[in-house]
This record gives structure tokens, sequence and C-alpha cells, in this order.
């Protein structure tokens, strides 16, 4: 469904991303897991748009997208949940899924789905009318991936959805994005909490210092020694 | 009642500024450029008026609207041509890109037709009638009147349509708004064909009422403008028309107050209270956010 070849992404002069190959298939959780500024992030980034590679070809559906503008790979059905959410805080919770339906004509639908995010998270339309920035972290996470349904993408780019939460919500919010892939949709899964990411993604890859240094089954990694070692806490 | 008569009096002029600050306020809530060229943008909106009545003989509204809209495309050639290959730039470069715009508007327009000013035909009714004792011109209900029903027109657009959504969303995190999909560049230019709109409306108005346009009027009111967006809130809608309203009445009060030479010095005072004790603004507040 998605297939990353040897791509190049650069921020200036610095290198993040060194020659990354990396393939999605459709119904898959992918999990990408690796230390802070390993380039995880910058990955998603463009995959969605944000960045442009200087080398290397992205296609998605047999379309290539590398170097698309974001809007129009929106479009082709790829949502990215970015880090740290960025929710709008200045609007309302409706607003924001509002926003995520931004491209989509078809209102009835739209409607529909908004009905079904409101099912999937209760709380979101408990507080359908508050401002979003007034939000806990975890419901804001909620909502931030509820807003990127909203575009009903066929893959979906999730960075670090467990990021400055308790661990009560983490289960939760890994609950949920199985609830997810459930229906349908394929998943991107960028992750710190290599835990937790391991247990519920299909493949895996790690990533170090721009490079992919390892990738396989999830389950098979989870054993790998290299793996242990660096993100699983040791022993 | 002389009081309410200058309060009417400060309200009028106070719903000009607001019509320009919100262009001002909408543009930096949106790209953080304070827009020098805005002052020029409503001056353009005077003489398109001003032909537009004693050359084509339209009427009050049609001169009005068709301000209005070459002042938006005014507005967008400006945003592409000078501000958008900008945008990655330091905001000192942008800023100081503005005041050069503003610069050719104004010399351009006198290039072109020369610095003299010009007398704005008498389109509105000058009657006047009395209420409560104070005199109240048909032309102050005028400009009132289309003040009001452009900031509820505006009000709507930003609230409840997609675009005015989009505004806000890319005025508050442009990264997230293109991840939602919205084209950031087409809500920048639609961003500027509004503010300069309102501008351009100000700017026929204006002539209406003190009847003398010429072509570096823009800059006074522009700055003043600008004040009172700063105290209201850069950034704010309400904010600008509050700070407009303020700025007017407390100008008409000081000349009304025998210090009519102080007039301008009043608002600039103001601004520098404002940026010395509450430089968010009036209705600048700490943003409620959890992280």
């Amino acid at each position: 469904m998605l297939t990353i070849n040897e791509i190049n992404v650069f921020y200036g002069n610095i290198q993040a991303l060194k020659g990354v190959s990396l393939e999605v298939n459709e119904g898959e959780i992918v999990t990408l897991i690796g230390a802070n500024g390993a380039g995880k992030s910058t990955l998603l980034k463009t995959v969605s748009g944000l960045l442009k590679p200087k080398q290397g070809t992205i296609e998605f559906q047999g379309k290539t997208i590398a170097g698309k503008a974001a809007q129009t790979i929106v479009k082709a059905g790829i949502s990215h949940v970015p880090e740290g959410r960025r929710v709008f805080s200045n609007m309302s919770v409706e607003e924001n899924l509002d926003l995520g339906a931004y491209l989509r004509k078809d209102h009835k639908a739209v409607a529909e789905d908004k009905e079904r995010i409101f099912k999937i998270f209760p709380i979101l339309l408990e507080r359908r009318k508050q401002l979003s920035g007034t939000l806990s972290g975890g419901e804001q996470q909620m909502l931030a991936m509820g807003r990127a349904i909203m575009a009903r993408p066929k893959l979906l780019l999730l960075d670090e959805p467990s990021m400055g939460l308790a661990p009560l919500m983490v289960k939760t919010i890994f609950h949920t994005i199985e609830e997810i892939r459930k229906e349908g949709t394929t998943i991107l899964l960028v992750e710190q909490n290599a835990h937790m990411a391991l247990s519920i993604a299909d493949r895996a890859y790690v990533i170090e210092t721009g490079h992919v240094v390892l990738s396989g089954l999830a389950k098979d990694l989870q054993e790998a020694e290299q793996v242990k070692a660096a993100y699983l806490g040791g022993l | 009642m002389e009081w309410l008569q200058q309060l009417i009096n400060g309200i009028s002029l106070g719903s000009i500024y607001a019509l320009i600050a919100l262009g001002y306020t909408m543009v930096y809530g949106i790209i953080k450029l304070i827009n020098f060229a805005h002052g020029d943008v409503f001056m353009i909106g005077a003489f398109i008026g001003f032909f537009a009545i004693s050359r084509w003989d339209l009427g009050f509204f049609p001169a009005l609207l068709l301000a209005m809209v070459v002042c938006a495309l005014l507005g967008v050639f400006i945003e592409r041509v000078a501000y958008k290959r900008l945008r990655n730039a330091t905001r000192i470069a942008a800023l100081i890109t503005a005041i050069g715009v503003s610069l050719l508007i104004e010399y351009t327009t006198i290039f072109f037709r020369g610095a003299q000013p010009e007398a704005y035909p008498n389109v509105v009714s000058s009657k006047t009638f009395q209420f409560l004792g104070a005199q109240i011109s048909m032309q102050s209900i005028m400009i009132l009147s289309v003040s009001i029903v452009l900031m509820l027109i505006l009000q709507f657009i930003v609230h409840k349509t997609k675009i005015g959504k989009a505004m806000r969303a890319v005025s508050y995190d442009v990264e997230a708004a293109r991840l939602m999909g919205i084209n950031v560049d087409n809500t920048i230019s639609v961003t500027f064909a509004i503010g300069s709109a309102l501008a351009g409306a100000a700017g026929v108005i204006f002539g209406v009422y003190y009847t003398k346009i010429d072509p570096l009027m823009g800059i006074i009111p522009g700055v003043k403008a600008f004040v009172a967006a700063v105290l209201g809130g850069i950034g704010i809608i309400p904010g600008a028309v509050a700070g407009g309203m303020v700025l007017g009445v407390v100008e008409t009060i000081v000349s009304a107050l025998g210090f009519s030479s102080w007039r301008d010095a009043a608002a600039f005072i103001i601004l520098i209270l404002i940026l010395i004790f509450r430089p968010s603004g009036i209705f600048g507040k700490n943003t409620r956010e959890k992280v």
C-alpha cells in the first residue's frame, strides 16, 4: 500500500533520513521504533507532505506522492496525527472534528462518521462544545485521532500517541488503535514505547540516526537481543 | 447634550478605525506580519469610491461595493507579489517590505494623479435630526450601520463558514492546518482579501464623512488603526473593534475638551501606555492550554 524507497531527507544541511526504505501492506499495523532524534517523526512528515525528500520515491497505492502538497496526500487517503497532538485549542471539540473532514463534500457521511467517533470516544461527545485546549492530554490525543479519522483515511500515521499519558490512558489509546485497524484502516505507528508498540504491531522497523537498522515481524523483534537491550529496558 | 453628541462623533470615527484595524489584526493573526501597506489600501478604497461616485455616477452602495472588490484584489495582489516569498524570511524583512509597499502605493498614486486633495461628492443626505438634544447626521447613522453590518458579516464568515474555520486553523497552527488538507496559501489570500475589502469600505466611508481625500491620507488613520488593533489585542478580531471604538471616543473627547491639537498624540500615548502596562491588549489573555 505504502512503499518508501531509499529516501534522503534534509533539514537545511543536516541529513535526517539516510536512504530509508519501508513498506506498509494493506490492513497491517506497522510500527517504527527508535530513540529521540532517530528520524521517526521526519519520516511521517515526509509521507504526509510536510517535508520533501531530496532523493528517493514514495508510492501510495501505486501512485507517487513524494513531494506532493499535503492536501493532495490527505485527499489520496493518508491522515497524520502529529506528535504532541496539535489540536486547535482555540476551537471546540466539534470544530476540530469538522476540520478533519475539511476536504470531504459528502456531508451526510461526515455527520455519520462524527457519530461513529463519538461512539469510539464517548468523552468527546460529552465535551463537544468545550474548547479543545481545556481537555486533558489523553482526551486531546483521542480528539487528534478522531480528527484524523474524520478524513476517512486508508492509511493512518500516528506519531507518539502515548507521549505524556498515564499508563491506563496509554492502554486505552492502544486498544483504540487496534479497533481502528479492525474497521479497515491501515496504520503506521511511530513510538518510543517500544514494548506497547510491538505488542500490537504485525511488523516493525527499528531506526537509528536516520538509518533503518533492523526490521521484521513484531514478535520476532520483541525477542531480538538488540531490541531488548536498547528499547525494552535491558536484560 | 454636548456629551452624547461627542460620543456619537467618537463612535463614528471609531468605527472607521475599527474597520481598518480588523484587516491589521486578521493579517497579523494569520502570518504574524504588521502590514504597514494596509492604510494605503484604505486610501485606494477612498479614491475608487470617489471616481465611482463623481465620474461614473454610481450611488453610495455600488461605489462602496466596487471599492471593496478592487481593494480585495489589490490586497491579494500585494500578498502574492510581495509577502508570499517572504513567508519563511525573518519578520524584520517582511516588515521592511511592508513599509516599502506602503511607500510604493502612495507615490505611485501621486505619480499618476498628483498630490492635490480631492473633495468627496455628497452622496449621503446631510440631513440631521435631534435625539435627546444631540444633533445626529444621516451620515453618522450610515457610517455606523454600514460598519456594524460589515462586522456582523465578518463574524459570520470567521465562525460559521468553512473558509473561516480554515482561517482560524491556519492562524493557530499552520502545520496542523496543512495536515487537515487546508490549502494554506489560498487561506492566507482570502484573509488578505477580506481585510483589504474592509479597509476599502472604510476609505469610502471616510471620504463621505470627512469629504477630503488625498494620496497620503492613509498614513495617520493606518497608524491609528494599528494602535487600535494593539489596544484590543493584536490578532483578536473583537479586540480590533473594541480598540477602534475606544480610540475614536478618546480622540473625540480630547478634542471636545479643547485640546484638539493633542488629538493625534492621544492615540500614541495610548499605544505607549498599553505597551508598558498590558502588551497583550484589552482582550489578550493567557491562553488556557494543557500540554
